[in-house]
């Protein structure tokens, strides 16, 4: 367990956190925006 | 790391592809990938909000422009979101406890068959015009998928930060307010793709989103680690004085039963959402009810959409300051603000004002998917973190509860008041001070909280089991 964690396994993981975020992510945005689109005719 | 487990009867065989042995992350694994994990299950199931989507639809599978003799009606179809909330409740409590021996992997990945599943039958029931296979597809199985997908990670994020187990959980509990938002356009996307003159599409949409929903669903379960037994957040130590709310033992899930704490938290749980989600179900109606002339059946469905939002954006909010200033004191913010809320709303249709009446109601839906994003972490602060998963699990009967006593609540005081003369923008009064009435009750609830007595907690010999 005591592995030392290299540069390289630090920056993969981090592309990976980004890739997963943006999976989620995107999907999520487009909703929110189809959804405040929707709202402003509350107010119109 | 050996992933190699030994079993009873000896020798040692490599685990399965789905065993909680083989997703013990290695070290060096950022756990910031164990969120997104856990939102490709819930921004799916959240799908479960938006299903209302399909009922219009669905009255015209034989008329096609219009209902005709033979078609379904609304009621008939309001029954698939019912049973498949009551399963949600049922599957939740039932495997809550297995769900936690499993691990997520299997848990996730069993949750989008049984989900993706239940669109395809569901699909085969509406091709065939049969509506108790939609029951049993989208109701039964998809509800299981719901109860499975919805505990399965919950006790993984709150494993995985120690440190703001609120804001974790309230991450993954946002993507089912999320999840809506997604499924609702996608769907009424879908449908006008696969519609024809002669035809409303609405089984083919079922195959893509039961196809959609199951391959992001294994997505999450593929991504999903669980930490190994020593791990804990670099440069995190546990508190040496913890909170007088927050135990550091364990209380076995039966044993949580048979505690005051866990039927306080169960009405806690029930009777805030009972006040939301009655008002999630009339947003539409109501808003146009309230202030006849002014607001459109379009805007309206725009409220219902901002609603989602706020319940979405309050469940990650309410959990994350949940961390800072406690649970209890969270929930008490919930209760006597709500409480003032609810007093107000009639007010903005006398004085005619729309902005106040949309803040009130998008405050009150934030606090209403905040209670769902702040009880697991409540939970481990008086339950401890090893039974968390099962002991949420049984709790979300009170979410089924709710389902059921919410809109009842709200529509048959509207319905009441109507055929007693009382005009259409006040038959909501007496709803919402019943609310607000609610709201009393659950602060007192709450306040009443304290730590479980320590003859309930795990003994050492039975933790180390």
């Amino acid at each position: 367990m005591n592995k030392t964690i290299s540069k390289a396994d630090n920056g993969s993981q981090t592309i990976k956190v980004l890739l997963a975020w943006a999976f989620v992510g995107i999907p999520l945005l487009w909703g929110i925006s189809e959804t405040l689109a929707n709202a402003m005719r509350l107010f119109r | 790391m050996s992933v190699t487990t030994s079993y009873e009867g000896g020798g040692a065989r490599s685990p399965g592809l789905l065993d909680r042995a083989r997703i013990i992350a290695h070290p060096g694994f950022n756990r910031w990938l164990v969120p997104p994990a856990a939102l490709c299950v819930h921004l799916c199931i959240g799908q479960a909000y938006a299903f209302s989507v399909f009922n219009l639809p669905m009255t015209k599978l034989i008329g096609i422009t219009k209902s005709v003799p033979g078609d379904w009606k609304l009621t008939e179809l309001g029954w698939i979101f019912s049973i498949a909330i009551a399963f949600l409740g049922i599957s939740s409590a039932l495997t809550g406890a297995w769900l936690d021996r499993v691990g997520p992997r299997k848990a996730m990945f069993i949750a989008a068959c049984c989900f993706g599943g239940g669109f395809l039958i569901s699909a085969v029931g509406v091709y065939l015009h049969e509506l108790w296979i939609i029951y049993l597809g989208y109701g039964v199985l998809g509800g299981f998928g719901l109860g499975i997908g919805y505990i399965s990670p919950v006790k993984t994020l709150i494993t995985w930060f120690p440190d703001r187990p609120g804001m974790a959980t309230g991450l993954a509990i946002m993507g089912f307010g999320g999840g809506a938002m997604i499924a609702s356009p996608l769907s009424v996307l879908l449908m006008r793709h696969f519609s024809t003159p002669t035809h409303v599409g609405v089984a083919e949409t079922f195959v893509v989103l039961g196809v959609v929903y199951f391959c992001f669903m294994t997505i999450g379960a593929i991504i999903v680690r669980v930490p190994s037994p020593d791990w804990h957040p670099r440069g995190w130590v546990p508190p040496a004085q913890p909170k007088r709310m927050v135990t550091t033992n364990d209380v076995h899930v039966d044993q949580a039963l048979k505690t005051p704490q866990f039927y306080l938290l169960w009405l806690v749980l029930c009777l805030n959402v009972t006040a939301g989600i009655g008002v999630l179900g009339q947003a539409s109606a109501m808003s146009q009810e309230m202030f006849p002339g002014r607001v459109s059946p379009l805007a309206a469905a725009g409220f219902v959409g901002l609603l989602s939002l706020f319940n979405m954006l309050g469940r990650f909010f309410w959990a994350s300051t949940s961390d800072l200033i406690g649970r209890r004191n969270t929930y008490t913010i919930f209760f006597l603000l709500g409480l003032a809320l609810y007093v107000l709303v009639p007010n903005t249709s006398s004085i005619g004002s729309v902005a106040l009446f949309v803040a009130c109601f998008a405050v009150i839906i934030s606090m209403y998917g905040g209670g769902f994003a702040t009880i697991p972490a409540y939970l481990k602060d008086i339950f401890g973190v090893r039974y968390v998963g099962a002991i949420h699990g049984r709790l979300l009967t009170a979410w089924s509860a709710a389902g059921v006593f919410g809109p009842v609540l709200v529509n048959y005081i509207r319905e009441y008041q109507i055929t007693h003369g009382v005009p259409k923008a006040q038959a909501y009064t007496v709803t919402m001070y019943i609310m607000a009435a609610l709201l009393v009750v659950g602060l007192i609830c709450n306040l009443l909280m304290r730590p479980v007595h320590e003859k309930h907690h795990l003994k050492e010999e039975q933790a180390l089991a």
